[in-house]
């Protein structure tokens, strides 16, 4: 792995104040979300019935729900939902798409092109629809979710990756590499996958907030995530169900949810600055 | 252009073809029958439902029934509402989502252009800035966020606009139709101010500023064409978005159309519905795709000759 490229990125980055911002409140928030059990002032089920939806106060200091659940708590612990949904998505998304674009831009040929094809006519489905329908005919369950949403958002990034490795195919350590007999999977894995690091961890940045919109997106239909369990997105769902009288419900897992899709962003921009000095202009 | 129109159009139907054939499967292999509902249905009544709705046959003739009618546009009877067509519904729904989706692209595309050309005209000043931050938000505040957050301000609190409806009370068609256009007004903005700044530094531009064109000319007639293009691009993909903000906008503002059923239909097993509308919208999209992907091709003099 070429070192300097990777600690220059990181000076970059550490230049870029709004990156370093989102990059900030992705670790708090990863923090507080791995930590929920034992930073949370109430458990996400416990119901004071007698309190009903109160507004905040010094014991509960984001309100109560309409069941008298502290809603602190369950910010926090949705934040373990929709960060989970985010990351492992992402990570389905990014083992696909890696896979197919590495094999269709090394093999190349005929393979290439039938493979690029596919993932062009599967470009032009409406995929939402897609997965809502999976989520009917098989029920709302969580693992489901995290393999409808990645098996959607792969696409792009195969074509990212074909493109790099494409680049790299006829540079003269690849073709060293093949001379001297190196087998195809120690290719993709010591020469390819090093050096498209860089291109797969900015647009994985940028996917684990597609992902968390979706997922929210599908919560609020009442698609997603059932209760007891709970994610920003059916926070959010529950929030505009009592909003008129009980706007703390809507506004703070609202706050929530965009502050993160906030730093998700910037954090991704700045990656992609970072690593690709050329692009920043724009 | 013709050819590649036709190209094009030959490789989209066999998707189609397949995308019906899949989606037809899967909804057979679902779980639970369609006339399992709350309450018991007595085994002879369950026979005619089934025998009405032709369930007793093998699922390779109930197929070869449903796609022969599909070619004639009839999508078959809806599970849930006893007596009406899906076609049926899908009529009734359509015309309101067209004109929700007409309207917000309306003012995505207004507002957006207009802030994203004029940000990367006075780039680096605050009438870049305050635009691209709005933009940001825009991108980051989801749509079931937006819409009630709007209802919230403009329905509820100031009191000067209707919460739900559709063409029932005077303005109720506002805040559904800025809700769905905001978010595209944001990612237009963003591409326009990108196509054009790229458009502006190159010679064109400045043969004809050399020219003596006024600014005005300039903009309009010479870098507008060339710096739209990334936004007549995502135009086809933007309405697979708007399809699916639709389902979201019309649930909040409790719309009659078709999001609102296809949701309902999700909700209920409505199985026929469901088959019913996700080929049609696989059509659509499929459809307004090939659209922007033309308008594109013909909007950029580079790639006319070109296949």
């Amino acid at each position: 792995m070429n070192n300097s490229l990777w600690s220059d990125a990181l000076y970059r980055l550490s230049r870029n104040r709004a990156a370093m911002f989102g990059g900030f409140i992705l670790i708090l928030l990863i923090i507080c979300a791995a930590l929920a059990p034992w930073i949370a002032p109430y458990s996400y089920s416990y119901q004071n019935l007698s309190l009903g939806a109160s507004p905040p106060s010094a014991d509960h200091l984001l309100g109560t729900d309409v069941l008298g659940r502290d809603l602190l708590s369950r910010i926090l612990y949705g934040a373990r939902i929709s960060l989970l949904v985010g990351f492992v998505a992402t990570g389905v998304a990014l083992i696909i798409g890696v896979s197919w674009g590495i094999i269709a831009g090394y093999i190349g040929g005929r393979v290439d092109s039938i493979m690029m094809r596919i993932v062009d006519i599967l470009y032009g489905l409406p995929f939402i629809i897609f997965i809502i329908l999976l989520m009917v005919i098989f029920g709302r369950n969580l693992w489901l979710l995290f393999g409808a949403i990645g098996a959607v958002e792969w696409l792009t990034m195969a074509r990212i990756v074909r493109g790099q490795v494409i680049g790299l195919k006829n540079q003269e350590f690849v073709m060293a590499a093949k001379a001297m007999g190196v087998s195809n999977i120690s290719m993709f894995r010591k020469h390819l996958l090093p050096n498209i690091l860089g291109p797969i961890a900015v647009y994985a940045t940028l996917t684990i907030p597609q992902v968390m919109l979706l997922e929210g997106f599908l919560s609020f239909l009442g698609l997603g995530i059932q209760p007891p369990m709970s994610s920003w997105g059916t926070l959010i769902k529950d929030g505009v169900e009592s909003m008129e009288e009980f706007s703390w419900l809507l506004i703070y897992p609202g706050i929530t949810f965009t502050i993160t899709l906030f730093a998700l962003n910037f954090f991704g921009d700045g990656l992609r600055d970072a690593l690709d000095p050329k692009t920043s202009d724009n | 252009m013709i050819a590649i129109f036709f190209k094009r159009i030959l490789v989209a139907i066999p998707v189609l073809l397949a995308v019906a054939s899949i989606t037809f499967f899967l909804i057979k292999i679902a779980p639970g029958g369609p006339f399992d509902a709350d309450k018991a249905v007595s085994p002879q009544v369950l026979k005619n439902l089934n025998e009405a709705y032709n369930l007793d046959a093998s699922n390779w003739e109930q197929y070869i029934d449903y796609m022969s009618g599909l070619l004639r546009g009839d999508l078959g009877p809806s599970f849930r509402f006893p007596g009406r067509s899906v076609t049926e519904m899908i009529a009734t729904g359509l015309p309101v989502t067209f004109e929700l989706a007409f309207y917000a692209i309306l003012i995505a595309l207004v507002m957006g252009i207009f802030s994203g050309v004029l940000a990367a005209l006075k780039r680096n000043t605050f009438l870049d800035f305050i635009p691209m931050a709005v933009a940001m938000i825009g991108i980051c505040v989801p749509t079931f966020l937006m819409g009630p957050l709007l209802v919230l301000i403009f329905g509820i609190n100031l009191e000067i606009l209707p919460v739900s409806g559709w063409g029932q009370l005077p303005g109720d068609k506002i805040l559904p139709s800025l809700t769905l256009g905001f978010a595209y007004a944001a990612y237009i903005a963003r591409l326009s101010r990108g196509g054009m700044l790229e458009v502006l530094n190159q010679d064109f531009i400045r043969t004809a500023r050399a020219k003596g064109l006024t600014e005005r000319m300039v903009v309009i007639k010479h870098a507008m064409q060339g710096g739209l293009i990334p936004v007549v691009s995502f135009l086809g993909p933007a309405i697979a978005g708007l399809l699916a903000g639709s389902f979201v906008v019309e649930t909040i503002f409790q719309i009659p159309g078709l999001g609102r059923f296809y949701v309902e239909a999700a909700f209920n097993r409505d199985y026929t519905m469901i088959l019913g509308t996700t080929i049609f919208f696989s059509v659509m999209i499929v459809f307004f795709n090939l659209m922007s992907d033309l308008a594109a091709l013909w909007l950029n003099p580079r790639s006319r000759d070109v296949s």
